[in-house]
């Protein structure tokens, strides 16, 4: 097992009474795995996400478990420790394409920064990493894109900046949270299969993060549907699809808008 | 970029056009004769009449702005009436004090706002912070001069670190400019209390950014986010306040040398204020002027330059 | 939550206290602020003279009384000038917009590049000294940042809904400017405002200080202040209480601003 959740909790403190935001989550996920995490928004799954990336303010939220990668507890460690493994064993991409990038920072900076802060690579062999990640995530022609700047890029674009940046020191788990969500069907596709490539070839595991049970299942050997901070169903992805044991499961997929059925499924392809 | 900047600069040169017509028509309207106040009351006609050609003031009023700005770019700012002496050769002498003032109050500015915005920004609620505004709040309360006179009163006739009286260059580079220090920390406090502000603000903005998210997710620490990510960014503002802070020197310098008894053109221009003396006043003022636009331009073009987003336009 | 009221709470008592010290002085002085005696030249603090006595004998209490609400009087009165023709040309310009906003706005930005109190230097050597021409220079020279301000917030509102189904009901856009937008700009036209009455003390001060304020016969604390400045050494209370009024006077004010912004969570 490469990461081991064991009763993960995230309890935000507020004015008036603690909110618990995560609530008792076990998951576990094998190396070169794609898992689901599948909810509504407010369900708890990005929380989820960035409670394993260390990225909850600790004064603002308290988080309570275990999280076993390999056999060290990320959630014991100190944010020291914890900087080790950011960006080198486990990385993450966002939401917002448009706003996670630096603005006044080169693409290709950002792309090998994670190498300036995790190895004692020299400027050319760390150019020529972030270049080759930058092939891999799929952009066109990288060593023109190296000196530009974010704002020169479509969303889609810059989320396979985001992509190459998360993935330039090869991490053993890339958390993805909702990276497709503000971007237009077709290039959600190219994304997807991108993702789906890397993982085939790198043995890269995905932890993707989704409210649309079409990319899921997509991507995914297995899913959890989340609602409410708590896990719903878990299972093989083809098994919760078409035989949900859960009520709040057939009301996800059945709520889903059909109008979108056959672009995505073309999409998916 | 080159053609933003060009067009930028056209923009300058029309700008400028236009304060030299404004300072020249400013001048025309005052009432009274130029001639009263070098030639007094008793003149008899024949002498007005004289003076009136030799100054070129019966010349049709574009022709005398036009050979007032074509000698104004040469250098040539006129004839002073209370000096007797060509207003350059007055100004040259002058000039030297209160660029000197207005370089130390700008670099001043520079070291102080910059270490401390980023202290009260990276330990947000700590003790520099905490101090640091109230501080900046007392400071941006008050007026340079009273500034100017407590820290004269202080430093000067308390602690006498400082002689009380100016020391000009030729008594030493090295005792001028230690003189100079408290002028100079006078004239730039208020606004290095104002940049601190800025600063620590725009700090703090742009460190709830998703982009400062992505750099903790790379494994930076607070520290190296702020330095690798966060200053960039958050210098843009800053950097345009301090180019546009010049202007307010310059006005600062007019008071901080009054307090300080400094022979400077902030003296020069009260001095020639009260004395009637226009083509002075005149020539400090476009001078003023011309400098305050040139640095509004220099700030545009440094924002441009530290901002990629704003390349095309 | 705690700081916004302390701001506010702060700059309230500051301001009130120096504006019911002001309002004092409008009525009463202990002594006659022009009264010259000479056994007191140069008096210490003491009972009698709280504030102590000038190079005249005349005691400077009652001479900072007339000279704040002096100071404070041509404050209110350029905040006045500048605020009802900024309101006017911001609102009109942010409203309708256009090329003769676009014109205004460039001129309003050339204007303010300037330090105030040099362009007000300017025109008071053109106009001359005394207490209605510091008004008139300094009022219009605070016209085009006022303009900005409320033009900025005009520009704001302008696009929202309720000024869009105003204008489907047929609102005149007179009514909608003043009557529907105006009062949403109040908390930004308010700390503007503050800005402004400081400047305004600043300026006034400063250039009467410089001597090119109001006329010398009139009371002034800039006036005091540079009087004060050749005995500074030995009668450093003639320098300290004038400076401390002007000071509590912007301190008061500034913090009230700075409540402002706070609260409405805006940087200035």
């Amino acid at each position: 097992m490469m990461l081991d959740i064991q009763n993960l909790s995230v309890t935000f403190f507020t004015r008036q009474q603690p909110l618990h935001v995560v609530s008792d989550l076990s998951l576990q996920i094998k190396a070169g795995e794609v898992v689901g995490i599948v909810g509504e928004s407010g369900s708890g799954k990005s929380m989820t996400a960035h409670a394993l990336m260390g990225l909850i303010h600790r004064a603002t939220a308290r988080v309570e478990g275990k999280a076993l990668f390999g056999d060290v507890d990320l959630l014991s460690l100190s944010r020291r420790e914890l900087r080790e493994y950011q960006g080198k064993e486990l990385s993450i991409i966002f939401q917002e394409p448009m706003t996670s990038l630096n603005p006044t920072m080169r693409i290709g900076k950002q792309v090998e920064e994670a190498l300036r802060l995790h190895t004692g690579l020299g400027r050319r062999e760390r150019r020529n990493k972030a270049l080759a990640a930058m092939a891999l995530a799929g952009l066109p022609h990288p060593e023109e894109l190296y000196p530009v700047y974010p704002h020169q890029l479509s969303g889609g674009m810059r989320q396979r900046v985001m992509i190459a940046s998360a993935l330039v020191l090869r991490p053993r788990l890339l958390i993805a949270d909702e990276p497709t969500t503000a971007l237009d069907v077709t290039i959600q596709a190219q994304i997807l299969d991108t993702l789906k490539e890397i993982n085939r070839r790198e043995g890269t595991a995905i932890l993707f993060i989704s409210h649309d049970l079409a990319v899921i299942r997509a991507l995914c050997s297995r899913v959890v549907v989340m609602r409410e901070g708590k896990i719903v169903e878990a299972g093989e992805a083809d098994q919760v699809f078409y035989h949900p044991k859960e009520e709040y499961t057939k009301l996800l997929i059945s709520s889903r808008p059909t109008r979108n059925k056959g672009k995505e499924d073309s999409a998916i392809g | 970029m080159a053609k933003s900047v060009l067009k930028r600069a056209l923009l300058l040169v029309v700008t400028l056009l236009l304060i030299t017509v404004l300072a020249f028509i400013a001048f025309q309207i005052i009432p009274g004769d130029p001639t009263d106040s070098i030639l007094g009351l008793e003149a008899n006609e024949a002498q007005i009449t004289s003076l009136r050609a030799q100054l070129g003031l019966d010349l049709p009023p574009w022709q005398r702005y036009w050979s007032w700005l074509s000698a104004f770019v040469t250098g040539d700012f006129g004839h002073s009436y209370s000096y007797s002496m060509p207003v350059t050769e007055l100004l040259a002498s002058r000039v030297g004090v209160t660029f000197t003032l207005a370089t130390m109050a700008f670099v001043l500015i520079v070291v102080i706002s910059i270490p401390l915005g980023i202290l009260s920004a990276r330990y947000e609620g700590g003790i520099v912070d905490r101090a640091a505004t109230t501080l900046t709040q007392l400071s941006m309360s008050i007026p340079n001069f009273i500034l100017g006179i407590g820290l004269y009163y202080v430093f000067s006739l308390l602690l006498r670190w400082f002689r009380p009286e100016y020391v000009p260059p030729s008594q030493g580079l090295g005792a001028h400019l230690w003189y100079m220090i408290v002028p100079a920390l006078a004239a730039a406090l208020p606004k290095s209390a104002m940049a601190t502000k800025l600063l620590r603000g725009s700090i703090l903005g742009e460190m709830g950014q998703d982009y400062i998210r992505t750099a903790y997710s790379k494994g930076n620490s607070k520290s190296s986010a702020l330095w690798h990510h966060v200053l960039r960014n958050a210098m843009i503002p800053v950097v345009t306040f301090l180019a546009m802070a010049l202007a307010d020197i310059a006005a600062a310098s007019i008071v901080v040398e009054r307090v300080f008894g400094l022979p400077g053109l902030g003296q020069m221009l009260i001095t020639s204020i009260n004395n009637r003396d226009y083509p002075v006043v005149q020539a400090i003022v476009v001078l003023v002027a011309v400098i305050v636009v040139s640095c509004n331009f220099l700030a545009d073009l440094l924002y441009r330059a530290m901002d990629p987003r704003i390349e095309g336009r | 939550m705690k700081k916004r009221n302390w701001y506010l709470t702060v700059g309230g008592f500051l301001t009130l206290t120096m504006v019911a010290y002001i309002l004092v002085g409008v009525f009463w002085t202990p002594y006659n602020p022009s009264a010259i005696n000479g056994a007191d030249r140069y008096a210490p603090p003491s009972f009698l003279h709280p504030f102590g006595c000038d190079h005249l004998g005349r005691d400077i209490f009652s001479r900072t009384l007339e000279g704040a609400s002096s100071t404070l009087t041509i404050a209110v009165a350029v905040l006045a000038v500048g605020f009802i023709f900024g309101l006017i040309i911001g609102a009109l310009c942010g409203y309708y917009g256009g090329s003769a906003d676009a014109l205004i706005m460039r001129l309003c930005d050339t204007v303010t590049a300037f330090p105030s109190i040099l362009l007000a230097l300017v025109v008071i050597a053109i106009i001359g000294r005394g207490k209605y021409n510091i008004i008139a220079a300094l009022g219009v020279l605070f016209i085009p940042s006022f303009s900005r301000l409320v033009r900025g917030e005009f520009l704001k509102q302008r696009d929202r809904d309720y000024v869009k189904s105003a204008k489907l009901m047929g609102v005149s856009n007179l009514r909608i400017i003043f009557i529907h937008i105006l009062p949403n700009t109040w908390p930004v036209l308010l700390s503007g405002l503050t800005i402004g009455f400081n400047n305004a003390v600043l300026s006034e001060a400063s250039m009467s200080y410089l001597g090119i304020g109001v006329s010398p016969s009139e009371p002034s604390l800039g006036y005091m202040l540079s009087d004060a400045q050749s005995v500074l050494f030995n009668a450093p209370w003639y320098t300290a209480f004038p400076a401390l009024v002007v000071i509590l006077l912007i301190l008061g004010v500034g913090l009230i601003g700075e409540g402002i912004r706070s609260q409405m969570g805006v940087a200035s």
